[in-house]
Order: structure tokens, then sequence, then C-alpha cells
């Protein structure tokens, strides 16, 4: 079945795609000891006696982790469990310094939530089946300059989310909404730096297909999927094989397969019969987590409007275009500051949005600045534009007030005033601009009567010239109109 | 009298009123090491020079006229699975031969603050399993009562040093009776503290919900100065107990007036010797004649114990011991191609025969398929216990039991019957389970001059009850006759 926007042809198979997403979180320090919790420093300089996992050290839970994990729960509107309790996963794995992850099994601290993504023009909504606090494992050194494996130890004891979705996902294009909409959120509420590079979001995805009308296809679980596009490409893959299989007469196997994102193919890494027993059971060494009414209420409270359902207000409520609500919503920063123009003076969303995308997102990008310090006070933009939406200066001279107003920080009203940028919109005063261009232009007002209507833009430049920017350029198309059809 | 034989209460004020120096005092007790070592073996590692430095330090501070801890000077020994900064930390295991901790345990930075003398580390059954120290890897440690005899485990040479004079006080574990059967077996006092009151940070782990630090000694009042020491909430163990805790030795009034103890009946079974029965039942009247009432109570659910014991504390060592893998430190095989290899053989070279038993025995309960007929079961089975206690604790005030079955058996006896071996903690695993304290006392000799010790269990902190009551049966007592040990 080929859904639109689909990149692939799924043969009359249905997909479902299931996402489990590991998302480090940007505490300062990490989940059970007072290391630093920090990126790409030195080998082996951030990590302890605790996160080395040395005999007789013990545990103790950052407390931090517990309330930014609560906040993702509230953010994809799961349950929050006021009790929840930590596990112990057990494996033996050189980068695994206790030879158990301390993670969470049968009471996560978060569940049932669900989120909403846009995709292809509408609203889909994913249910989320759990999310859980985890420890990181550290990280293995290959290299061609020794013989034998090394360990980094400084990503142990980083703290992890797992956000768990319902097998709710139907296309890559689905999976690929639903990834860019969790890591969106995690910034919004900023408990992740969401650097794919640095690897602090990874993915796990299990894959089936089926005929429509039947049940779900055997599933296979694909691990090391480390950028959003690779998930997409390995979903395709892993599909089409599945499909392959299917269509030879064979069986899909339920296994786990490891994908090589530089090969555009999985491999397996172990069957069924292979699956690891992890032997969960209660971590000893760390007490029950418990939330109380009060803390809840106040996480709850902190989760701001979020980026999925401020894009479908903009595009519902407001009447934006969607590539608009996109890029507004990219950061808080920046849909913050558009809201700010737009609570400060009763002027058109598209307005606004325009001035944020273009001059604002210019002067950003030129100075690699976030919105915020640029020093633009949202208020007075949206005076500017009160006064362009008014007619009382063009637009043109509302960008002449903004480089004005940053350059010297004096109010739009008062630029326009020593500047002497009034727009001009009374017909006497402009009569004789428009007589004077008509005069002297009798080329354009052949080639417009010939049936050239762009000339009516060289005129009506030609009039903004005469009028030194000043004239209400609506108003005077309008009377040129009038000359040249009458 | 030498030095070496006085107890820490005793020593404390001789130290106070400079009728000697802790280095002379460190010194008799290193004589004696030296004297008795090559006959008990209760010392992997012996720190004379440290030990001495230490002693001259804190000299020093007294005569600069500091006010000092009454722990200051006190030789005292540690058992080796307590990190130790700096010196080898080995759990009597192959597998950490030579792991130096560069760190201590907080029990050792408490015991460095009131500024003890530590004259090194103890034997112990690897990894504390076992209930004879013939588990360690190294080396067999001797009762001092009859070198033939086992001292107990696995603390066998926490104990087997204060009864044999090497140590004036020392530091033990207790997981499932190994402080208090090898303080009976051994003729001391030795206290098991409630779950949560000492923290673990820095103890090897064996079983984390059930391992806790505790102290032996030659007299009451000198368990309870070390306990006094050692308590206390550390925020590196998120299951200590946030609690203010009293000078518990300078508590002790030893009245016993008005209090109830309980006997429970299923402690005095079938499987109790005669000889220890009987020597427990002379304690308990004593106590009664001296103001107690004793009172029948019973603990039905304590057949179950044994079983829920050895399925909970086996489940949290396979997880616990998985780190000795290899790859960081400790030793690693010669002999491997390969990762799996690599952990196979380490593990398998590295590791004693019980440890391995327990790991497989662990593992095995936890697998997916058996976790709810054995570690959930068990999980419930310690409820029951626990709700027994608190039932027991509404009719008395705390209980008074056999710490054993039976006396110290000869070296190499129990070995291959590890049921038997089991049984030696059959009524001292309960108090584990149940997170209690629990103190054993010694309260005469069997038949062959071997002692017998008398167990206390009290409610969730109840310490001070403990001491008072083991010190009015040791007032009664005359105290303990340690001259046949000590000689």
């Amino acid at each position: 079945m080929r859904r639109e926007g689909d990149t692939m042809d799924l043969k009359n198979y249905e997909l479902v795609v299931g996402l489990e997403v590991h998302a480090e979180l940007n505490t300062e320090s990490k989940i059970y000891c007072g290391c630093r919790n920090a990126f790409g420093m030195e080998v082996n300089t951030e990590c302890c006696p605790i996160c080395m996992g040395m005999p007789g050290t013990l545990p103790t839970l950052n407390e931090k982790v517990v309330e930014y994990a609560a906040k993702m729960g509230y953010a994809l509107n799961c349950t929050v469990n006021p009790v929840s309790k930590q596990d112990r996963k057990n494996y033996f794995y050189p980068d695994l310094p206790k030879a158990y992850q301390i993670s969470q099994f049968d009471i996560p601290l978060c569940e049932h939530g669900w989120l909403d993504i846009w995709v292809n023009g509408q609203e889909r909504r994913i249910g989320i089946t759990r999310i859980h606090i985890e420890e990181d494992a550290g990280k293995l050194i290959h290299d061609d300059s020794f013989t034998g494996t090394l360990v980094d130890f400084n990503r142990c004891g980083v703290p992890l989310i797992e956000i768990v979705s319902e097998p709710d996902l139907h296309s890559s294009a689905e999976a690929k909404a639903y990834l860019d909409t969790i890591k969106s959120i995690l910034e919004y509420i900023n408990i992740s730096d969401c650097k794919m590079q640095e690897g602090s979001i990874r993915c796990d995805i299990n894959v089936s297909v089926h005929k429509p009308g039947e049940p779900f296809g055997t599933r296979v679980e694909m691990k090391n999927v480390n950028t959003f596009s690779g998930a997409v490409r390995a979903i395709e893959y892993e599909a089409a094989r599945q499909i392959d299989v299917l269509e030879d007469g064979g069986t899909v196997a339920q296994e786990t397969r490891r994908w090589d994102d530089i090969k555009g193919q999985n491999f397996v890494l172990r069957s069924k019969e292979d699956a690891q027993d992890y032997r969960y059971f209660p971590e000893p060494d760390l007490l029950t987590i418990v939330l109380d009414e009060d803390k809840l209420a106040t996480i709850k409270a902190s989760i701001p409007e979020l980026p999925n359902k401020k894009k479908v207000r903009y595009i519902q409520e407001l009447g934006l275009p969607e590539a608009d609500a996109v890029l507004l919503v990219e950061t808080k920063e920046k849909s913050d500051f558009f809201e700010a123009i737009l609570a400060a003076a009763p002027i058109k969303a598209k307005n606004a949005a325009n001035w944020v995308l273009g001059d604002v997102s210019r002067l950003m990008n030129e100075q690699n600045r976030s919105i915020d310090d640029l020093g633009i006070n949202p208020a007075q933009l949206a005076e500017i534009i009160s006064l362009i939406e008014a007619g009382k200066i063009s637009s043109s001279a509302g960008k002449q007030v903004f480089d004005e107003m940053l350059q010297t920080g004096k109010a739009p009203a008062e630029i326009v005033k020593e500047k002497g940028l009034e727009q001009v919109s009374d017909t006497s005063a402009l009569q004789a601009i428009v007589v004077e261009v008509m005069a002297n232009n009798q080329k354009s007002i052949d080639d417009y009567k010939n049936g050239k209507t762009n000339a009516l833009g060289f005129l009506v430049g030609q009039c903004m010239k005469a009028s030194k920017g000043k004239g209400n350029p609506a108003l005077m198309k309008e009377m040129l109109l009038k000359y040249l059809e009458g | 009298m030498e030095l070496y034989q006085l107890t820490a209460e005793k020593l404390s004020a001789m130290l106070a009123n400079k009728e000697c120096t802790s280095e002379e005092l460190t010194q008799s007790v290193l004589r004696r090491i030296e004297a008795k070592e090559p006959e008990i073996k209760a010392y992997l590692t012996v720190c004379a020079e440290e030990a001495l430095k230490k002693a001259k330090e804190v000299d020093q501070k007294r005569a600069a006229g500091e006010k000092l801890h009454p722990l200051a000077g006190i030789p005292m020994g540690i058992k080796d699975n307590i990190c130790t900064r700096g010196i080898k930390t080995t759990c009597a295991s192959r597998i950490l031969e030579n792991f130096v901790p560069p760190y201590d345990a907080f029990v050792m930075e408490k015991l460095h603050a009131a500024d003890a003398v530590i004259l090194g580390k103890l034997n112990m059954d690897e990894f504390a399993m076992g209930s004879s120290t013939e588990n360690s890897y190294f080396q067999k440690t001797r009762n001092p009562w009859n070198t033939e005899y086992v001292p107990g485990g696995s603390s066998g040479g926490s104990a087997a040093s204060v009864a044999a004079g090497e140590a004036v006080v020392s530091l033990g574990s207790d997981t499932g009776g190994s402080i208090r059967q090898p303080s009976a077996y051994c003729g001391i006092v030795g206290l098991k503290p409630t779950y949560s009151s000492v923290s673990r940070y820095g103890l090897v782990a064996y079983a984390s919900s059930l391992d806790q630090i505790g102290a032996l000694g030659r007299s009451v009042k000198d368990v309870a100065m070390v306990y006094s020491a050692i308590c206390g909430r550390d925020p590196h163990d998120a299951t200590s107990a946030v609690r203010e805790y009293p000078d518990f030795a300078a508590g002790i009034t030893g009245n016993v007036k008005g209090l109830r103890i309980g006997i429970p009946k299923e402690y005095f079974g079938e499987g109790v010797a005669a000889d220890v029965k009987e020597a427990v039942w002379k304690a308990a009247k004593a106590l009664e004649s001296a103001g107690a009432t004793l009172v029948e109570v019973s603990l039905p659910s304590t057949d179950y114990a044994l079983s829920a014991y050895y399925i909970i504390a086996s489940a949290e060592a396979s997880s616990n011991l998985a780190r000795f893998d290899g790859v960081k430190y400790g030793y690693r095989t010669q002999n491997f191609s390969n990762l799996t290899e690599m952990y196979e053989n380490t593990r398998s070279e590295g590791f004693g025969a019980e440890v391995k038993r327990r790991i497989m025995l662990g593992t095995y309960v936890l697998s997916s398929g058996y976790y709810d007929a054995y570690y959930k079961k068990a999980k419930f089975t310690q409820l029951r216990i626990q709700d027994e206690f608190n039932k027991a604790f509404e009719a008395c005030d705390l209980l008074l039991t056999p710490t054993a079955p039976d006396t110290a058996f000869r070296i190499g006896e129990q070995v291959d019957d590890q049921v038997k071996m089991y049984m030696n903690d059959i009524l001292t695993v309960t108090v584990n389970i149940a997170g209690l304290p629990g103190l054993s006392m010694p309260c005469g000799f069997d038949g062959k001059g071997l002692p017998v010790g008398c167990q206390l269990i009290g409610p969730k902190f109840s310490e001070q009850v403990l001491f008072d009551v083991a010190s009015c049966w040791e007032q009664q007592n005359g105290g303990f006759d340690l001259a046949a040990t000590l000689a």
C-alpha cells in the first residue's frame, strides 16, 4: 500500500514501525555519581570509582534526572508514576563496568502517553508506551595505533531516557516526523542537547510488514541507528527485505539486526534463540523513586506549549502556511519572539512571520547569534509592522527604520519623524508626481496599453522614486491605473 | 598482664590517663600478631609500619592536649572486604589478589577520623560466602580455642584475631550470620547492626540488601564503642538511614528490669545441640533473675528463612560479582583467544568453588521463567518473616536464641556437605532477612571446651537494648573468660 509522501513501494503490504529513542539528558552531573556530564573530554578524565564500577562503590540517584524525565513524560502526555523503581539489567560487555546497567523494568517513571505529529498535511497521534531513566555505557576504542581494544569510561553513567513508542508508525515518513518532533520537544523543554554527531540521540527500530486485514507480521529489531535520515533508510531497507522474503514464499525470522548506514544494509546480530536473558531484578542499592503531588504539579506546570502543538495552531488559527509554521517553531526562542511581536500590537500574523523569517533570521545568520541576543525589542518591531500595515510608512521605509533602530536604539516613531519617512497618502500631494511620471514615460504607457502589464510595476517604481520612497505605492498604483485605463 | 590482653574500654581509659601510649599498645599487639599468626593465620595483610606511624601521631595529638575519640590509638583489624585506600583489599579471592582500592570505605573514613590504629586486613571466606573461613583463596584461619577447629565465617579472621589478642577490636560484615556465628565460635561479642545504620559504601558487595558492617570485640562495651564510631548517615549510600545516634557505649546501663525477653521455640528445635541449648538457657535464666521476664513466642516461617536467604543472597551476588570480569582490575586469565573466553577463563580461574556455586544458583533463580518461582517467592517469604518479627515484638522487647546450632567444627569436617554447612546460618539469616540488629555474646562452653554463643535480636535500631542486656549478662558472668585463648 502506497501512502502519499512515501518514498518506497510497499507492494500492497502494510508497514508497522515502533521506535525506541535513547536521549542523553543535559544534566550537570551524571546519573549516579558526582562526575561532570560532559562530552568530548580527554579519555577517562570524567569518571570516578562509582561510574567505573569499582568494588564496594554505590550509586546515588541524581534527582534532576528524574525531574527531566518526568518533564518529557508530561510533554508526551504520559502518566508520571508517583512511585517507580530501578532495576538491574545484567549482561557482560567491556564498556559496562558493573556488568549491569541500572534501568527501569516493570515500573517505569512514565507510561501511557501519546505524541501528535504532522505528516503530509495532517495530524497523526502516535502512542507512547513508556519513558524510563537509565545510565549510558562507556565507549570502546579501536585504533590502528595499537592492538586490542581500550575502554573510555567518560560516558558511563551519563543519564539517558528511553522513549518507547507503540507500533503506530506506518511509513518511514511518519517515523522521520516522529523523530523530528521528539527532538524538537527535547530541545523545547531543554533536557537534551540532541547533538546527533555526539550520539546524544540514538534509536532502535522495530519493523514488521503484513497484508491489510491480516495480523501483524514478525517483528525485527534493528540496532545502531544514529541519525534520523539513517532511520528512514533503515526502515525502508528492512521493509523491502521482509517483503522480498515473504514474496519469495519465505517467513521473516524474529531476530535483532545491526544497521550499517555506510553499506546501507543490515546484518543479523542475534536470532531469537540467542536472545539475551537480562535477569532483571530490583536494584537493591537504590530506594524507590517517589514524587509527591506538589513536585509533580510543579514539573507539569513547567511544560511550555510544545512545537508540534504550536505548529498546528499557527497553521489552523493564525492561517500561516505550513512552511512558515515549521520554521517559526524550530526553536522555542524563535516562536517566543514571534508571539511577543504578535502580542504587542494588532498586526497580521503573516506580516510578523515574514519579518521573523526574513530580516530577523538574516541577522541571526549574519551575526551568528540567537534571536534573543540580537537586541531587538519585539514591541518596537511590532510598531514598525503596524506603521507599515496602517500605510504610514512604506515597507522599504520600514526596513530603514528597522536598521536604524538596531543601530541607535531609538524608537521607530522617532526615527520615522527624524528621517521624514512618513508615507504620503494624500492624493492631491501625489497627483503632481503621477502626472510627471506619466509625462516622462510614454514608452511604458504604450507598453502597458499593448498588453505588457508589468510596465505598471515600473511606473509605480518611478513614482516611488520621485516621492523619495514616501509615497503610498498602493495609492499611486490606483491613480496610475485610473489614467492608463481611463 | 600484657597490653594486648585488655579491652578497648580499659585501654581507652589508660591512654587517656597516660598510663600507656598508643605506640606501646600497638607494639604489644604487633608482637602478639608476630607470635600467634603462624598458628592462627587471621591476617591477610599486616600494616605494621603504618600502624606504628598512626599510633605515634595519636600519642603526639594526645600530648598536645587534643580532645580525642575513645577509639583514638586503639589497634584494630579490618575484614578484607572493606575497602582501604592504598591497602590491598582482596575479599580473600584470587580474582582481587592484587586489588588496591584508591578510596576508603565510609567506615574507614569514620575510623580514621576517630584516630583508630589500623593493623591490617583480616581473612574471610571468599567474598564473605561461607561459615568457616575455609573458602579463603589464601589460607585457613584457626580457632584460637582449638586450632584444629574453624573460627566460623565468613568473618573468621575478624573473630579469631580478637579472640587471640591479635587485635583489640575488629570490623566484620554480616550477610547471613557472618559476624555473629564466628563471634560465637570464638567466644567473643559480635554485633550485626540494623540494616541501614552503617554505610555499605566501600564494602565489597555480596548481597546488597542483606550486607551490613559490624563490630567484634572482647566486651560488650568495646563493641558498642566501635559501633558508635561507624554508624551514621552517609549520603553515598542511598539505603543509609537519616538518623541521629547516641553514644551507645556511654549509654549502657546493664539494667534489664521489666524487659520482656522472647524465647522463640523454633530456635530451640531438633537440630540444636544439647550443650548449646543448655548454655543459652543458663544465660536466659540469669537475665530473668536480674529482673527480665521470659516469654515464649513463635516465628513460624523460620523454616523457610534459609531457602529464602540463599535465593535472595545468591541472586544479588550473581549480579554484584559480575563486575569481576578481567577487564578493569584484578585477575585476568592468560589463556584466551576472544572476549568470551577471556570472561569465562578469568572467572573460572579467579573464583573459588563456593563463589561459583552461588553465582550459578543466583543466575538460575533470576532467569526468565524461574524468577517468579524462586526470587519472587523468596521476596514474599522475606515479607512474611518481617511481619512475624513485628508481631513477636508486640509481645516482647527482644528475642534470645542460640547463635548457631552447634559449636565450632573441625577444619575440613563440613567442606563436602554443603547443606550441613549452610545449616550453620539457620538461626542467624532471619535477622538479615528482616533487617534487624543481632548480637552474639559468649554464654559458656560445650563438652569439648569450645565457646557457645547466645544471640539477642531486637527491633530495628534497638542496639542500645541489646547492649544493655548483653552487658547485664557480662557483669553477672564476670566478663568473658579469655584466659585460655590469650595465654
